[in-house]
């Protein structure tokens, strides 16, 4: 911050000191802590019920998707941060689905090599006795 | 009801100008986060690294048991408990889960109180975030006091993929590390709000830097980091 003759001016107190710390009305936390524990019951549900296949996976990543985005927005207060922050903390990790993409193609080729050469002797056609 | 709660929710952001203000704050001079205590973005950065350690570890569990020929546990029966002659699925890992969102609460509100300066209630929000952190902990060390009386070893177990345990160990282990250490780390917050060092500006004995509530904040990143963390676990671990 300078003025009109180049000189350095310090910068007013409030920004100084940075922000004035986040203050929201309890009542949002509630509801966010709520929100959560139905959620958890949910996502539990799902084992509880014996869900299978497709609709299992599918409700399971989408409850821990709303739970994680809960938690990130509200209580760690994401949602009321600068953007330039917001994108250079949350941007980066979605790195991992490279390493996710990668690591299942390993994994589904280390599958197919030991079937082929430790497999198990269900698979293979009983021997002629 | 909707409407009016997404507006009220609409308030509360900041103007957003979109690129040009992330343009602007990167671009700029000495500080790329404007207004924002320089705690805050350390703690961040922090947990991204940490989002990378884990983030490594449950990819690699998936490519462990993607890749095994031999069938995998099925964690619904291998962490059921008998109450009272039934045998319910997952019994205790819902309850360490509803403890720790619990705790995820407490924190909010004692961050909540901290800037209004009350330290009274600061306190026992913090300390009450604190129990049920060493609650969880002391459920996990049930768990495993359990598995390992069952045969579980890093390397075998009874029912299946020998993957199994070392996945389990590893993970639930440093996961359950982080709590320790985040149950250490609110007891002396919860000292310093409780002596008021926090009103007073006394400087850290570690750090020296002059106390202030933001250090309330940032410890509550930390704890909501956990029990993130916790959520990832329990979906692909213990669920999936």
């Amino acid at each position: 911050m300078t003025n009109a003759d180049g000189q350095y001016l310090a910068p007013p107190p409030e920004e100084q000191h940075g922000s004035q710390g986040q203050q929201h009305p309890l009542g949002l936390y509630f509801k966010i802590w709520g929100l959560l524990f139905v959620l958890s019951a949910a996502s539990y549900l799902v084992d509880y019920f014996h869900f299978q296949g497709l609709l299992r996976w599918s409700l399971i990543v989408v409850f821990m998707l709303l739970k994680a985005g809960l938690i990130v927005a509200v209580f760690m207060h994401m949602l009321w941060e600068r953007l330039a922050l917001l994108y250079a903390i949350v941007v980066p990790p979605l790195l991992l689905l490279v390493l996710l993409g990668i690591g299942a193609l390993e994994a589904d080729y280390t599958f197919l090599t030991r079937n082929t050469f430790f497999g198990t002797v269900s698979a293979a056609p009983a021997p002629l006795r | 009801m909707a409407t009016h709660e997404a507006s009220a929710a609409t308030d509360m952001l900041p103007q957003a100008a979109g690129w040009n203000s992330i343009v602007t704050d990167l671009s700029s001079d000495q500080r790329a986060f404007k207004n924002v205590p320089w705690g805050k973005p350390m703690m961040w950065i922090f947990l991204v690294s940490d989002t990378f350690i884990f983030g490594s570890f449950l990819i690699s569990y998936m490519t462990v048991r993607m890749s095994t020929t031999v069938p995998w546990p099925n964690p619904s029966e291998v962490f059921s408990l008998t109450l009272f002659g039934n045998n319910v699925p997952l019994l205790l890992i819902a309850i360490m889960t509803f403890v720790l969102i619990s705790s995820s609460g407490t924190m909010a509100l004692a961050v909540n109180f901290g800037y209004r300066k009350d330290r009274g209630r600061t306190v026992a929000l913090l300390l009450a975030t604190a129990a049920l952190g060493a609650t969880f902990v002391g459920m996990q060390a049930f768990e495993w006091t359990k598995l390992i009386l069952e045969g579980v070893r890093p390397w075998s177990n009874p029912w299946g993929a020998a993957q199994f345990g070392s996945s389990f160990f590893m993970i639930t282990g440093f996961h359950g590390t982080h709590v320790t250490i985040g149950v250490i780390f609110l007891i002396i917050v919860a000292m310093k709000v409780l002596r008021g060092d926090l009103d007073t500006q006394r400087p850290g004995f570690l750090t020296g830097r002059k106390g202030n509530y933001e250090i309330v904040e940032i410890m509550g990143l930390y704890w909501h980091f956990v029990d993130l963390v916790w959520v990832f676990i329990f979906a692909f671990f213990y669920l999936w």
